[in-house]
């Protein structure tokens, strides 16, 4: 069955608490983000599989803002699927959130919408 | 083989204006006072152009508008926008233009009044479905994320991003179309506000208003016009992503592969280059573009920006009118490397005129790291 709507399927699956990818039935290579499509090879095969959730920071920035504003985090996370997504480690101080850290998707409600960040699992070696 | 007409077409014809503030002036205003210098630099006149290339800042269809500002009625229309590095590409298809004769004058130009308009960066980009939930200060953090992961990955400090900032100013000193012309030490450097970590104010692009126009026209034509022509060597591009999440290696761009189809269609190497021009929309642009071109290892680039080596008196002269940092930055600033480069060949770079330049490279990049286009410039007999 093909995707035909994307971006609302991967929403609805996130506000029953599901955090899914798609996976190319064809050669196996998952995607992020979510498509009709697979990219590179036009495959229109894509099947929707449940993340691990476990990733890796790849690199990381700290937005600054003037106080009382907090500054935030925005972070590159490479999942354990292979796909690379941006997101946000929480749970620490932002400029603390290194590149090499473990982390674990976390579905959370920000203004009503449904938004994967992280948290971390381990210190990288 | 090469399929670019080497050397076949050339710029004769190149102007800045409005560099600055320049209150009071639309951006066609702008780019069209640019066009008509560079057309007079050139020695031709509106109605001999019959291609016209421009990107408006914000109208996207700016290229018919533009047309009917100038009231020309060109055959060949490009408004193709891929970011800051569009006008390396219009080079690009002008000269196969050219040479085929679809056309025999090209006009490249923009124009924008950003700073006075409206005092900070214009944008017409949609924020990305999957990035806008966590807020990235873009286009800042994404170059933030790719100097971040370069730091990482290869050990380099913020001394080593300030000296690219200290000598894009030391240029910017000796031009007098420059913005920001004031010392600037590696401590004021080091003092200046955070914007996204690792990269502070002083770390990002000025915000400016101005305006830049090239004329290109085959080579042949171009002996009869008023100044030396400045043959197109070699020119390439690529488009790699969109968002910075999609660059695999967050410390290798696509300038890798648009610089070396560059050296391959204008038969040249890095080491034949006299004059570098690259879009340092932010610092870690210039080390990342001088490895990907082929002027360092990758890894070795803030190395290699030490010690004054790409400043004014250095062994590599990069970014000689001040660059995106100290000279101008009017939202997209691909058209400014390569006037500066036509500048330097011609001889006519004053205070800063490279000696014996023979051959530059003006690199430019549009969006985030997001698409490379490089072209390939000589002098004379070149």
């Amino acid at each position: 069955m093909d995707v035909t709507h994307p971006d609302a399927e991967f929403r609805a699956f996130l506000m029953e608490g599901r955090f899914m990818i798609q996976r190319s039935k064809g050669d196996g290579a998952y995607v992020f983000y979510p498509r009709v499509i697979a990219p590179g090879t036009g495959a229109r095969d894509l099947e929707w599989v449940p993340a691990s959730g476990r990733g890796v920071v790849y690199s990381t920035t700290v937005v600054r803002k003037k106080p009382p504003e907090p500054s935030y985090n925005v972070a590159l996370i490479d999942l354990a699927e292979g796909p690379r997504m941006m997101s946000r480690v929480e749970g620490l101080d932002p400029a603390a959130v290194a590149i090499g850290m473990a982390v674990q998707a976390r579905i959370i409600d920000q203004d009503g919408e449904p938004v994967v960040v992280f948290d971390v699992t381990e210190q990288p070696a | 083989m090469s399929d670019f007409p080497r050397g076949r077409t050339a710029i004769v014809g190149a102007a800045t204006f409005g560099q600055g503030k320049a209150p009071g002036y639309e951006a066609s205003d702008l780019a069209a006072i640019a066009s008509t210098m560079a057309l007079e630099d050139a020695g031709l006149s509106l109605s001999d152009v019959d291609g016209l290339f421009f990107c408006h800042p914000t109208d996207t269809m700016g290229g018919l508008s533009f047309a009917q500002y100038l009231g020309i009625r060109p055959k060949v229309t490009d408004n193709n926008r891929t970011g800051g590095s569009v006008f390396q590409t219009y080079v690009e298809h002008a000269a196969y233009l050219l040479d085929a004769g679809a056309i025999d004058c090209a006009l490249i130009a923009y124009g924008s009044n950003q700073a006075t308009a409206t005092g900070k960066l214009v944008s017409t980009v949609q924020p990305m479905r999957y990035e806008a939930p966590y807020r990235p200060l873009n286009p800042v953090s994404s170059y933030a994320l790719a100097a971040a992961r370069y730091m990482h990955q290869y050990g380099a400090t913020r001394e080593q991003l300030g000296a690219v900032a200290l000598a894009a100013r030391q240029w910017a000193a000796l031009n007098p179309e420059a913005f920001k012309r004031d010392p600037l030490s590696m401590d004021d450097y080091l003092a200046s506000r955070m914007v996204s970590d690792p990269l502070s104010v002083l770390d990002c692009c000025l915000v400016t208003n101005g305006a830049a126009a090239v004329v290109m026209t085959r080579a042949d034509r171009a002996r009869d016009l008023k100044r030396p022509p400045i043959k197109v060597m070699g020119a390439a591009a690529e488009t790699h992503h969109r968002e910075i999440g999609w660059l695999e290696d967050l410390t290798v761009t696509a300038a890798a592969r648009s610089g070396a189809r560059a050296y391959q269609r204008a038969g040249l190497a890095p080491s034949d280059i006299d004059v570098v021009q690259v879009y340092d929309a932010f610092t870690i642009n210039t080390i990342l573009f001088l490895e990907d071109l082929g002027f360092c290892p990758k890894g070795e680039g803030a190395r290699f920006v030490e010690d004054g080596r790409i400043a004014p008196g250095g062994s590599l002269p990069v970014n000689t009118n001040g660059g995106g940092l100290s000279c101008c930055h009017p939202g997209m600033y691909g058209l400014f490397p390569i006037v500066e480069a036509t500048r330097q060949l011609r001889g006519e770079a004053g205070d800063r005129q490279v000696a014996d330049a023979h051959f530059a490279i003006a690199h430019g990049n549009g969006g985030v790291l997001s698409s490379q286009a490089t072209v390939i410039l000589g002098a004379g007999d070149a």
